[in-house]
This record gives structure tokens, C-alpha cells and sequence, in this order.
């Protein structure tokens, strides 16, 4: 379970740039969170919560999007969702796709500030 | 009353590990020095992999290994019965290794002596799949006895792994291991995945992991 250091990644994130306005209260943390990212949701929700207590982020909600894998099929020569991460093949024609376009996201993509 | 605003950040989380991990990657490239991490459950046999391929390397290859342990240092006294440099890095309670305890670790050797690095990381098959070492290699390691559907639980690792291993081959008839199906699950999560099968206890298979390192590594 590494889901409490992530956490812990994001509020240090996010204080720095709440700090950079000027110290303002987080109110909110976007996050898109790939399928391969290796970070269990509800793990890292839980995480979250704690860590964010005594910081400027307490009572703050982190609102995770969830992004599916995209892979490219080489004989389709297009992108496809993944309907699961257990098979790696194209959905439209079944050949094995392990080229990946996107699933590994982890990152802060906006935050909720009062200023 | 303040109104909240929305602020576009667009920042990866583990941005400080990617960021030291290309750092180390260049540094290993730069010396030559071939970098292989090796990951799997608590004991698929990571340590006694090693220590094989650590002794067959050796003397014609400059090598070492950094090894990633919870609490002891039980596994680097045994790789140093190899005679190769090893050292222990302790997470605490860090369930994985980050690139910056491999930096850490580094520290005042001179990679230029080195053809091989290993990087043996703590048994769990969840948490590193989530951090680049810098490594060049990943090997995922999986045991006989832990049973065919290993990457069906554990995909996000294999995904993030260049070779599987299936370890302890001399107890698969014991276990009824079905080689073929585990070979499906494999490529049905990571497709093209070369996959190895040894014994480090009998030796089978060593030679063709042997051939592998040294097509993409060479003794100076």
C-alpha cells in the first residue's frame, strides 16, 4: 500500500502552489488517475483524508477521474479503450495491442482555491 | 466571502521520482553500465536468481547489486557470498524502492568500474510497478508454486516489466504447473513479452538468461 506517500505527494503539490497564491485554502484537488497507474482509488481516497489533517487542504475533497487504457491496434492503425486491463488485445479485430496510449496517468490536473 | 477558482496545475504526482529515475538512466548509459531490477512476491526466489546470476557473471563481468529489504539484510549476506559489491538498502516501512534510495545507495561508487547493475526490490508485486528506477530492465519474477494466473492478478506490474521469469521450473510437475497457461495469461497482459524459465537450484535455463544479458551488455 503506497497510496498514503502518494497522498502525501499531492498535498505537498498542492500546498506549494496554494502557498504561491499567497497561502489561499485548497478547496479541491483534480486528479486523473490511469487504470495502470498502480494506485488503488478507494486506498488513495482514504489516504487522503488523513494526510490532509493540520494542512491547508484539510476538509479539501480529492476528485479523482479515472481514465481507462487506450491502446493502438496496429492493423486497425487506431485507437481503442480497453475493456479490461487483463486482455491486451483490440476490441474491434483481436490482435494483440501493447502499444498504450494512455492509462498511466497520475497527475494533478487542476486545483479548487479560494483566493 | 472568498470564491473558490479553479487552477489548471497539470503536474505528475510522482514527478520528483520520474525526474531522478531519467537522471540515473542517463548516468547508467553514459558509463555503459547495463541496469536490471528484479521484481516479484516474497519468495518467487529473486535472491537465489541473483546470486546465480551474479556468480556466472562474475569474474568476466564487473557487477553489483543494490538490494531493497523491509526490515534485514539477510539477502545482501547472501549475495555477498558472490563476492560481487552488494548493498542493502532498508525502506522501513516502504513497501518499494523510489529512485532516490537508489541514488542514495549509489553513493561513492564509480560506475565506470561496473558492467551490471542488479536492483532487487522489495517482494510485493503492487506498489513498484508505480516507480521508474532508472533501470534499463525489468524482470517480473513468478514461481511455479504461486500459480498460473499470477499476471491476471497482478497486470499493472507485468505491464510495467520487460521479461517475465518463471522461477523454481524443477518443482513444476510436483505443483502440476500448467506452462502453456501461464504463458496466455502472460501475453494476454503484456503481449510479445519474452518470458524465461529457470531453476536456479538445477541450472536449466540460466544459460539462455545468460545469453540474453550478454546480447545487450559487454565486458570493457
Amino acid at each position: 500500500m503506497h497510496e498514503l506517500s502518494i497522498a502525501l505527494s499531492i498535498i505537498e503539490m498542492a500546498t506549494a502552489e496554494a502557498e504561491r497564491r499567497g497561502g489561499a485554502k485548497v478547496d479541491g484537488v483534480y486528479l486523473k488517475l490511469g487504470a495502470l497507474s498502480g494506485v488503488v482509488k478507494d486506498a488513495l481516497l482514504f489516504s487522503y483524508e488523513i494526510a490532509c489533517e493540520g494542512t491547508l487542504l484539510e476538509g479539501s475533497r480529492l476528485l479523482i477521474e479515472e481514465v481507462p487504457v487506450e491502446v493502438y491496434c496496429p492493423v486497425c492503425q487506431t485507437e481503442h479503450a480497453l475493456a479490461s486491463i487483463l486482455q491486451f488485445i483490440c476490441p474491434v479485430c483481436g490482435s494483440p495491442t501493447p502499444q498504450i496510449v494512455q492509462g498511466n496517468e497520475l497527475e494533478v490536473v487542476a486545483l479548487e482555491i479560494e483566493e | 466571502m472568498n470564491t473558490p477558482r479553479l487552477v489548471q496545475v497539470r503536474e505528475k504526482v510522482l514527478k520528483q521520482n520520474d525526474l531522478i529515475a531519467r537522471e540515473l538512466r542517463q548516468r547508467f548509459r553514459e558509463a555503459k553500465v547495463l541496469t536490471v531490477s528484479l521484481v516479484s512476491s516474497p519468495g518467487a526466489g529473486k535472491t537465489t536468481f541473483l546470486e546465480k546470476t551474479l556468480s556466472l557473471l562474475r569474474p568476466q563481468y564487473r557487477v553489483a547489486a543494490l538490494v531493497g529489504d523491509l526490515a534485514t539484510d539477510n539477502d545482501a549476506a547472501r549475495l555477498k557470498r558472490t563476492e560481487a559489491p552488494v548493498r542493502q538498502i532498508i525502506t522501513g516501512t516502504v513497501c518499494h524502492l523510489e529512485a532516490l534510495m537508489v541514488e542514495r545507495a549509489l553513493e561513492g561508487w564509480d560506475l565506470n568500474n561496473l558492467d551490471c547493475l542488479f536492483i532487487e526490490n522489495v517482494g510485493n508485486l503492487v506498489c513498484p510497478s508505480s516507480y521508474d528506477l532508472g533501470e534499463e530492465l525489468r524482470l517480473v519474477l513468478m514461481s511455479v508454486t504461486e500459480g498460473e494466473d499470477k499476471p491476471l492478478k497482478y497486470p499493472t506490474i507485468f505491464n510495467s516489466a520487460d521479461i517475465a521469469v518463471i522461477t523454481k521450473i524443477d518443482l513444476a510437475a510436483a505443483v502440476e504447473f500448467d506452462a502453456d497457461a501461464a504463458h496466455r495469461n502472460i501475453q494476454s497482459v503484456r503481449p510479445g513479452m519474452k518470458v524465461l524459465h529457470v531453476s536456479s537450484k538445477t541450472g536449466e535455463g540460466l544459460d539462455e538468461w545468460m545469453q540474453l544479458l550478454k546480447s545487450k551488455s559487454s565486458p570493457s
